[in-house]
């Protein structure tokens, strides 16, 4: 039998309201009828005592506010009764219940929608991967649109043969894959001075994940023979307008850099460099080139305008670091997280991800009291080196006030920062590489929003 | 690479045995030779025409000059609408001006202010310039726009002319502006910052300092509840209407398929429902045709063509189900 709620049969033990769950809601806007509409019917029957257990008139007038299904006239929705529609011959896509969950730009970032970033919806993810259509996208001149037939990748300079591969030819080398994040080095870049975004999507949202297949550069390298002794980098360039140019250190691309066509299965998503990109894992996301069209093995690193101009940490004294590639440990709980709304008292799982550019991750903790007691949080398998893990932890919210954190430690025992610390350091206009320590507020309303602590 | 341990070798009879195992990859430890072989060498001149990065001590500028005053020109055609007749606007890369901000509290990050070098400039102008036609300006162009944006930086004087000798030699203001003496560059880098992992009762503050403005969000973001997965909006979803199929002639057909009409009928022949064509044949002798077939699909029922009973088809929409039907009375036509 169906309750009113039309949703899942309850039980009698279970409070007949839908959001007793413990299951993260939008704010109320979401199902109160605008304007006051006469279709909003009262709950107040089917809530019974559970109102007053909560004990908080703000929470019986939110949930009188409901709006509720009227019961379907056969007592089954249609899609029990009807045929449904034929086996999916197309490329796949989620269910249109699913549309809002897309990739969204940050108002007033970017003067172009070309060089602009679409931030991942991190707030909607479950576990590490991240859907390849909804990875983040950072373009620097726009998305080309990349013939693989005509593509080709040059590797020349300090090497015994200068060679052209077709995608042909790299299809054809011994194959790896591994999982790893990218992260922009500009990630919570917004955040270094004062709390600026709304949500986990624009705060944390240049960060994703993905099952990679390629080659490991080491492979090319050695098929062109590179100069052992004089290597010193590795120029890598796009094919897009930009041609953005990157310098990799000669160790770093002899270890576990990748050239990359294939994305969780399939090939690259024109949006992250089809058919071919770089992986440089653990390092800032610029060094990952899309589109990838060149490797030049030099003796010297190149001074690219991304190498100095941008993707450059500027310091309270005016020097900027260069080269700044390692993406240190970092950490954010996703759920519960700024922007939505807890409905009810009880039972929550805090979960969220946790990532090292240094390896693997080795512990996260998480504070519902603004760092002052922590509790350790367990850590979902697989936990890879430079990859995200996915951390949970069970948490009962009884209406107070709360600040939520998580703190990573990672292999090299790192322990991620406080925002303070690293302002102590850096100042508050580098830009890059902020790791610091998230903070949720949830108010005695449920409403959880961004803040930042003293 | 060879994959053999490297031992001393005693008599010729190993010898022979060891060059034996070499020279067949069947009997190698590894399948995998050191080299496939693949790709295409690569010609002079095939790297010629995508070699195109510069570095700071000149290597890959190509032969060419320019003046600040050709420079003008150009810049003022190709480059001045984004960047302002004097690169100061700040809504695409400001590019002049700046200099000596990076230490203030609002560092403005400009060509003077910033770069260490000023091939850099020439390199990026020339990569990923202008922004919607790159790599269109010839080396010429790239010298004199780079001196006109060194002259707007004061940098240079009106009247220099650059070539591939004299632009690595420019003094920029920022050149000693960077330092690598950090702990990001290595895996065993060393942290310039460093948190406790202190469990119980820590010392720390948790009063908020900072936090979005009230009305900030909605302002700019609009409803952000939206961005979030709602498993509480059944209601509102059921009354919004399911977007109909164009009202296309070609529509009948895909209506039919994906309302899976086509599971019991086709348009010639009865499979376990009577073919559309035999359909249109009957009802089409009622003037009321149209009505009466709509509510027979709508209830379903058995008996006019058998004891196989036809399921009540609630899923298409009225618009839908009212293309189904005339194209399903327009039988012949489409047979």
């Amino acid at each position: 039998m169906l309750n009113e709620d039309n949703a899942l049969p309850l039980s009698p033990q279970e409070p007949a309201v839908r959001g007793s769950y413990g299951r993260v809601a939008p704010a109320p806007t979401h199902f109160l009828v605008p304007g006051g509409d006469t279709r909003r019917r009262l709950l107040g029957g089917l809530l019974g005592g559970s109102a007053t257990l909560f004990g908080a008139a703000s929470f019986a007038q939110q949930k009188t506010e409901r709006q509720v299904n009227p019961p379907p006239s056969t007592g089954l929705p249609r899609w029990s009764q009807a045929l449904g529609q034929p086996v999916n011959t197309t490329y796949g896509t989620p269910s249109e219940y699913e549309k809002n969950i897309v990739r969204r730009q940050s108002p007033g970032l970017t003067t172009t929608n070309q060089s602009s970033i679409a931030f991942a919806p991190l707030q909607n993810l479950f576990g590490i991967i991240t859907p390849s259509g909804l990875h983040f996208e950072r373009d620097h001149s726009g998305r080309p649109d990349v013939d693989p037939d005509q593509h080709r990748l040059l590797i020349h300079g300090l090497v015994r043969e200068a060679k052209i591969f077709t995608m042909a030819d790299i299809l054809r080398y011994p194959s790896v894959s591994r999982i790893h994040f990218i992260e922009c080095g500009a990630n919570t870049g917004m955040e270094w001075a004062n709390v600026a975004v709304p949500t986990v999507q624009y705060s944390h949202g240049m960060l994703s994940c993905s099952e990679y297949t390629g080659v490991l550069l080491s492979t090319l390298l050695d098929e062109v023979g590179y100069d052992s002794k004089k290597s010193r980098y590795v120029l890598a360039e796009g094919a897009d307008a930009a041609s953005l140019t990157r310098s990799i250190p000669i160790e770093v691309a002899l270890n576990d850099v990748m050239v990359v066509y294939g994305q969780n299965g399939e090939m690259l998503r024109p949006e992250n460099g089809y058919p071919l990109r770089l992986l440089v894992p653990g390092v800032q996301g610029v060094s990952s080139v899309k589109w990838l069209r060149r490797l030049k093995v030099g003796d010297a690193a190149f001074e690219t305008r991304e190498e100095t101009r941008h993707y450059t940490d500027l310091m309270p004294d005016g020097i900027s670091r260069q080269y700044t590639w390692v993406q240190e440990a970092k950490s954010v709980i996703t759920s519960p997280s700024g922007g939505q709304k807890l409905l009810d008292h009880g039972y929550y799982e805090i979960t969220g991800l946790a990532w090292s550019g240094r390896g693997a991750v080795k512990r996260v903790d998480v504070s519902t009291d603004g760092g002052r007691n922590w509790k350790t949080a367990s850590l979902q398998a697989p936990i890879l080196s430079k990859a995200l893990t996915r951390f949970r932890m069970d948490w009962r919210w009884g209406g107070d006030s709360a600040l939520l954190q998580s703190r990573v430690i990672d292999s090299t025992g790192y322990v991620q920062p406080l925002i303070k610390q690293l302002r102590a350091v850096r100042g508050a206009r580098s830009i890059y590489h902020n790791n610091a320590i998230q903070t949720w507020q949830v108010d005695p309303l449920g409403n959880v929003s961004n803040v930042q602590l003293s | 690479m060879s994959n053999f341990p490297n031992f001393k070798l005693h008599g010729s009879g190993l010898a022979l045995l060891f060059l034996m195992l070499l020279a067949d990859p069947a009997l190698a430890a590894s399948d995998r030779p050191p080299s496939l072989g693949l790709g295409s060498p690569a010609s002079r001149s095939q790297i010629a025409r995508w070699d195109i990065d510069v570095r700071p001590d000149g290597i890959g500028l190509p032969v060419g000059h320019g003046s600040v005053e050709e420079g003008q020109l150009v810049y003022d055609e190709k480059c001045a609408a984004c960047h302002g007749t004097f690169g100061e606007s700040g809504d695409y890369a400001q590019l002049a001006g700046g200099v000596g901000s990076l230490h203030s509290a609002q560092p403005v990050r400009t060509v003077g202010s910033v770069l260490s070098h000023a091939t850099t400039l020439w390199d990026y102008i020339n990569r990923a310039m202008p922004f919607p036609n790159s790599k269109s300006l010839t080396p010429h162009e790239v010298y004199a726009v780079t001196a006109y944006v060194l002259s707007l930086n004061d940098i240079v004087p009106p009247g220099t002319v650059l070539n591939e000798r004299s632009l690595p030699g420019i003094a920029m203001p920022n050149q000693s502006g960077f330092t690598t003496h950090h702990g990001f560059m290595a895996i065993r880098g060393e942290p310039d910052v460093k948190n406790s992992a202190c469990m119980k009762n820590c010392t720390t503050s948790t009063t908020i300092i900072s936090r979005l403005p009230a009305d900030f969000t909605a302002k700019n973001y609009g409803n952000i509840s939206q961005e979030f997965r709602s498993l509480n909006r059944d209601t509102l979803r059921a009354e919004t209407p399911i977007p109909s199929m164009p009202t296309t002639p070609e529509s009948g057909p895909k209506l039919a398929l994906i309302n899976g009409c086509t599971a019991c009928h086709q348009t010639e022949q009865k499979i376990v429902g009577p073919s559309f064509k035999d359909i249109a044949q009957k009802y089409r002798q009622s003037p009321d045709a149209l009505k009466n077939l709509t509510q027979k699909i709508r209830a379903g029922g058995a008996g006019n063509w058998g004891e196989t009973p036809m399921p009540p088809q609630t899923k298409p929409s009225a618009l839908d189900l009212d293309i189904l039907v005339r194209w399903i009375l327009a039988s012949p036509s489409h047979s």
